[in-house]
């Protein structure tokens, strides 16, 4: 087994994927914290839907990179849904549940009438539950996914007493002075970032999962905004290392695996929550 | 110029409008009490002169020399907030983000400010403890401590003493005065009506008749000896 590892780790894919799927994990749970507390946990999926939508019209129109279609399409829809949630629960709620509906079946339909690959179910399968696209990075794609997850990381650490305050108590945060829409924005526009990112690795079904599991596994063994971020993103990078490694040996998806370890993460977190008594 | 003029305002939710009319000014030093009926809009009063709600028409004036990053709040808890996980300390900090500005961290007056702060209120051992893990009471003064940190002018108080024992509050009205003194103008939110007259200088009584004035007025007032002796009977 370790002997095999070794082997498949000689070869660049096997460790480009490795980089990409370690810092889309470590994004995404840095900003699922946020994101579970304000009840937005659903936001990850209805964006990732969106940006399925793009994806189909970006093949169909044939664009050459359809991250130039995927991005600001999923960027817009993510500062529109963070908007109308702020007013109403409920009309946020509807609103997400109606994008991410509507973008699937468009881009499923899309795909379907103007399709231009012979085999149509498995291309919506690989965009749906992630592709082998992962073991397939070129450099480039590489360096694009580590300078976008260093930007993510970096404006997290230098806004994170900021985003904490908005995420704790919107309204004492405007009423006090911090511009609480601005950070709205900005949080919309660097889960926006995170969706697109991920949706390499996991597929734009399982994005969620990525985003809330390592969020609610921490908040099951720890009290303190600091402790729940930094446990998030351990139990985050640890479970897409080992969810890929697995992978690979056992020759599963990578998406899929990658989850069932944070789902794996988050039963062990919970009863070890309860035996400490929460 | 007053620290707050408020004149012809008319507040409530998606332009119906549950309150009319409304005209008062706040000085600078002034202990001001809103009281009446639950329902009558007094929450909903004070997130229109913060500016967290656009007012049905009328207006809120601040005077000039008054900054946002110089109102501290100390809004009703959320449902959200119940089962946040932030320590103390996290959450007192956070109401000195308004005097960060642009520097992304806190630096070692604001965290000292904090301490202080979390020591007036008695909650300086629970500091490194969770949020979610404290009673309404201590969580009330958690709360309240951030509020302190953020004050340097005005402190906007809704229903401050909710959730707290009798001890607790009687030092919580005091600390209150205290800082009324020490040149803070206070604007609260009570259902408490013998402390309000007893620490105010000015009241504001919204329902169904309106009235503002000094606290001797108000005492001498039709509405206030209503409302004065209709609370004590309900109370004996």
């Amino acid at each position: 087994m370790a002997g095999k590892l070794v082997m498949y780790l000689q070869y660049p894919f096997v460790r480009y994927a490795l980089i990409v799927g370690v810092l889309i994990a470590l994004c995404s749970s840095l900003i699922g914290v946020t994101l579970v507390l304000k009840r937005f946990s659903y936001i990850g999926d209805g964006l990732s839907h969106v940006a399925f939508g793009a994806i189909a019209i970006a093949s169909v129109l044939n664009v050459s990179n359809d991250m130039l279609i995927v991005m600001p399409v999923t960027v817009i829809s993510a500062i529109l849904l963070l908007r109308t949630g702020q007013n109403t629960r409920i009309r946020g709620d509807a609103a997400i549940a109606m994008i991410s509906v509507g973008a699937l079946a468009f881009g499923y339909l899309i795909m379907n009438i103007f399709s231009v690959s012979s085999n149509l179910s498995g291309d919506v399968c690989s965009t749906l539950f992630g592709s082998t696209s992962i073991l397939t990075l070129t450099k480039r794609e590489v360096w694009l996914c580590i300078i976008m997850s260093v930007a993510v990381a970096a404006v997290f650490i230098v806004f994170y007493n900021r985003i904490f305050a908005v995420t704790f108590d919107e309204g004492f945060a405007k009423a006090t002075g911090t511009r609480a829409d601005a950070y709205n924005l900005l949080i919309a526009v660097v889960i926006a970032v995170i969706i697109v990112l991920a949706m390499n690795l996991v597929g734009s079904l399982l994005i969620s999962a990525l985003v809330i599991f390592p969020a609610l596994s921490a908040m099951r063994l720890f009290g303190s905004f600091r402790s729940v971020t930094i446990c998030s993103a351990v139990i985050s990078v640890v479970c897409a290392f080992f969810g890929i490694i697995i992978s690979i040996l056992a020759g599963t998806p990578v998406g899929s695996t990658v989850v069932a370890a944070d789902v794996a993460a988050f039963a062990v977190c919970y009863v070890a929550g309860m035996i400490k008594g929460r | 110029m007053a620290l707050l003029t408020v004149s012809d305002l008319s507040l409530g939710y998606d332009s119906h409008a549950i309150l009319e009319n409304l005209n008062f000014t706040v000085e600078q030093g002034d202990y001001l009490c809103i009281v009446g009926e639950n329902g009558s809009g007094k929450t909903t009063l004070m997130k229109t002169l913060l500016g967290l709600q656009e007012p049905v028409s009328g207006k809120v004036e601040i005077g000039d020399e008054l900054k946002k990053n110089e109102i501290g709040y100390l809004p009703q808890q959320t449902v959200v907030q119940r089962d946040f996980p932030a320590s103390v300390r996290e959450i007192v900090l956070s109401g000195c983000q308004g005097r960060c500005g642009l520097r992304p961290f806190y630096n070692k007056e604001e965290k000292k400010l904090a301490e202080e702060n979390m020591e007036r209120m008695e909650i300086s051992d629970l500091a490194d403890k969770s949020y979610r893990e404290l009673s309404g009471g201590q969580q009330q003064r958690v709360l309240l401590a951030r509020a302190l940190c953020a004050t340097r002018k005005v402190l906007l108080l809704d229903e401050p003493v909710s959730g707290l024992d009798p001890k607790v509050t009687i030092e919580m009205y005091r600390l209150i005065a205290k800082l009324n003194k020490d040149g803070i103008t206070v604007i609260m939110i009570s259902h408490d009506i013998d402390s309000a007259v007893r620490y105010a200088t000015h009241v504001l009584h919204i329902g169904a008749s309106v009235f503002f004035g000094t606290r001797d007025e108000y005492l001498q007032s039709d509405i206030g000896k209503f409302f004065l002796s209709h609370q004590k009977g309900s109370e004996a």
